[in-house]
């Protein structure tokens, strides 16, 4: 190979024996260290790394609770209730797990709001985008497998109505359903399989998570005015600069996640989960997971089984073509003073979605639904894409370091958003 | 550089090699695949005989048959009759009442709502029946009338006859 190939020099002679032969200190040193983020980003910018770490605090505290769990639907039940009263600090392990699902969807869809609303889905980011809808996918899946093992009555029933939506599908969906659970009915073979993906799945995101941050590494990191870096005066290192935001995001992070593991461990669960499986006997209504009841919601506001599913299933599927949607060129909604509220509305329909998915659907509620959904889908093929073509942006500034002058100038201005040259003349003359 | 010949020859040694691949990589998938289909096991559980005799007009009792719920009931002839009074053209999933029953007044049904797989209420005296009084399904809201057909709700089909057999009078072997 290329002997002759530019070798980085470090002052440690065993660093500089690993780096010859694997190049992975220079790595981490241009990726991680020198690595140049825009100087306003935001705590906005903090949840792609408290995301990460969440998934590390899942595997870890996963790998934990699979030591002492049985996948069988004779003892599944009493096993999760063993490490609740038995196993030591089994109880810790299992409420880490439980809210730290919940926490980790909370995050990722903080992130996904971040850059929907800053644009950061846009040209050069379409591919990071596209990886990060991928990596939300699997995060369901693996919920939903997960939500499966404690073998209660909201995990048997949550499995029985989510495997039979493929039952809508034409001529193979019985075929496919039966082929999913290994049985007719949600029974063993199922719980053996979800358990198996549900160890390997979170491995497979790690891994996109890993393709995700290094496509977000190649254009470098969007930031709330939506302009590019122009010159050094626009960016700040990641080391120390980041990495100590960063750790400030996750030690708030942490301070809420231990108050609802330790004071309301059960706020997010189902009571009826604490009742052991009964296939003869449906709970009153099944609720799913709040972080998937939006699209819990648009599955039922549909009355026609295989257009229910579709739409659910569409719902998720759009976010990998917003980027050819939205045919705005201008970034962050900040400078959209159209879209920019058709966005609010948007995560606001997103939560009503949701809330209405955990009540029951009739009524007003089915209403609401409805509209939900027609919301939904109108933002984004009509809305995203007309807007984007009527709407006059406000001029973007010049550079990053432009936006900082102009917020001193206003600061010193007493608030106001532009000062006349003079003004500023008089001002320095006192 | 190749001559016309020699880059035929390539092509064709690549296509078939290539495909080559895909069949053998298919026929490897195949069996783990195939594995994930219930088990022989699975597949030989059996039958079920039930006693009915105890059973009185207008009640109704939930059997387990292949880890599902199977109702068993004895129907009124108010029942009867309001299943029969339908026409089938006018249903979803059209289907005469006397090609669901054996005999009249035993309606023998698989207790899974045919829209998202729930356990439909009406086997209790305290159930919701809905508004054809059969069984009304909780979970999203499906009607069904007193021969467990669907009238109402997301639901797409009539709710399962399973197969079974009168042994005498007072037994029933389902599957």
């Amino acid at each position: 190979m290329d002997q002759n190939r530019k070798v980085h020099q470090f002052k440690n002679p065993v660093l500089n024996w690993i780096e010859f032969r694997l190049p992975i200190i220079s790595y981490f040193k241009k990726e991680y260290g020198d690595y140049p983020m825009p100087k306003n980003c935001n705590y906005f910018w903090s949840f792609g790394a408290l995301a990460t770490i969440t998934l590390i605090t899942m595997i870890v505290s996963g790998i934990f609770l699979a030591m002492n769990y049985t996948p069988h639907t004779d003892m599944a039940f009493d096993s999760v209730e063993r490490i609740m009263r038995d196993v030591n600090y089994g109880w810790l392990m299992r409420y880490i797990h439980s809210n730290g699902a919940a926490f980790f969807f909370i995050i990722v869809y903080i992130h996904i709001v971040r850059a929907m609303y800053f644009g950061s889905y846009k040209y050069p980011r379409e591919l990071n985008w596209i990886l990060g809808v991928f990596i939300f996918l699997l995060m369901m899946a693996t919920s939903f497998l997960g939500y499966t093992l404690p073998w209660g009555q909201m995990s048997y029933w949550g499995a029985t109505v989510i495997t039979n939506l493929f039952s809508a599908i034409p001529i193979i969906g019985e075929g496919l359903k039966t082929w999913l659970l290994g049985d007719y009915n949600v029974g063993n073979a199922t719980l053996n399989r979800f358990f198996a993906l549900h160890y390997v799945l979170p491995f497979v995101i790690f891994g996109v998570v890993g393709l995700h941050v290094a496509a977000v590494h190649v254009h470098g990191s969007n930031n709330p005015d939506g302009i590019d870096i122009k010159s050094k005066n626009d960016s700040v290192k990641f080391f120390p600069y980041m990495l100590i935001k960063d750790t400030i995001a996750v030690c708030v992070f942490g301070v809420a996640i231990s108050a609802v593991i330790f004071f309301g461990p059960n706020l997010m669960a189902e009571v009826d989960n604490y009742i052991p499986a009964d296939p003869l006997v449906t709970p009153a209504h099944i609720v799913p997971n709040w972080y998937l009841a939006p699209f819990y919601a648009i599955l039922r506001a549909v009355p026609d089984k295989l257009g229910g599913v579709l739409l659910m299933f569409g719902a998720i599927a759009i976010l990998f073509v917003l980027p050819w949607l939205d045919r705005s060129k201008v970034r962050s909604c900040n400078y959209r003073p159209i879209y920019k509220w058709f966005m609010m509305a948007f995560f606001v329909n997103f939560f009503v979605l949701g809330y209405v998915g955990m009540l029951p659907a009739e009524g007003l509620y089915l209403l609401i639904a409805r509209v939900g959904l027609l919301y939904y889908f109108g933002f984004f093929f009509i809305i995203t894409p007309f807007v984007g073509w009527i709407e006059k942006p406000n001029k973007l500034p010049l550079s990053i370091s432009d936006v900082y002058s102009k917020n001193i100038e206003a600061s010193l201005g007493g608030g106001q958003k532009e000062i006349p040259s003079t003004a500023m003349e008089k001002d320095s003359n006192l | 550089m190749a001559k016309e010949t020699d880059q035929k020859k390539r092509d064709f040694l690549q296509l078939s090699t290539v495909t080559l691949g895909a069949v053998g990589t298919a026929a490897f998938i195949w069996p783990f695949i195939k594995s994930m289909n219930p088990a022989e096991d699975t597949l030989a559980a059996g039958s079920t005989e039930v006693d009915i005799s105890d059973i009185e007009e207008g009640q109704s009792i939930t059997i387990k048959w292949r880890g599902k719920p199977v109702f068993i009931k004895k129907r009124t002839p108010e029942e009867i009759d309001a299943a029969k009074k339908v026409q089938a053209s006018d249903l979803k999933d059209p289907q005469d009442d006397a090609d669901r029953v054996q005999k009249d007044e035993w309606l023998i049904l698989v207790g899974v709502c045919t829209h998202l797989g729930c356990v439909p209420l009406g086997q209790k005296v305290s159930d919701m029946k809905g508004e054809y009084d059969g069984w009304y399904c909780p979970c999203h809201g499906s009607h069904y009338d007193t021969s467990g057909r669907i009238r109402k709700g997301p639901a797409p089909k009539n709710l399962d006859v399973p197969p079974y057999t009168f042994l005498n009078d007072t037994t029933i072997k389902i599957g």
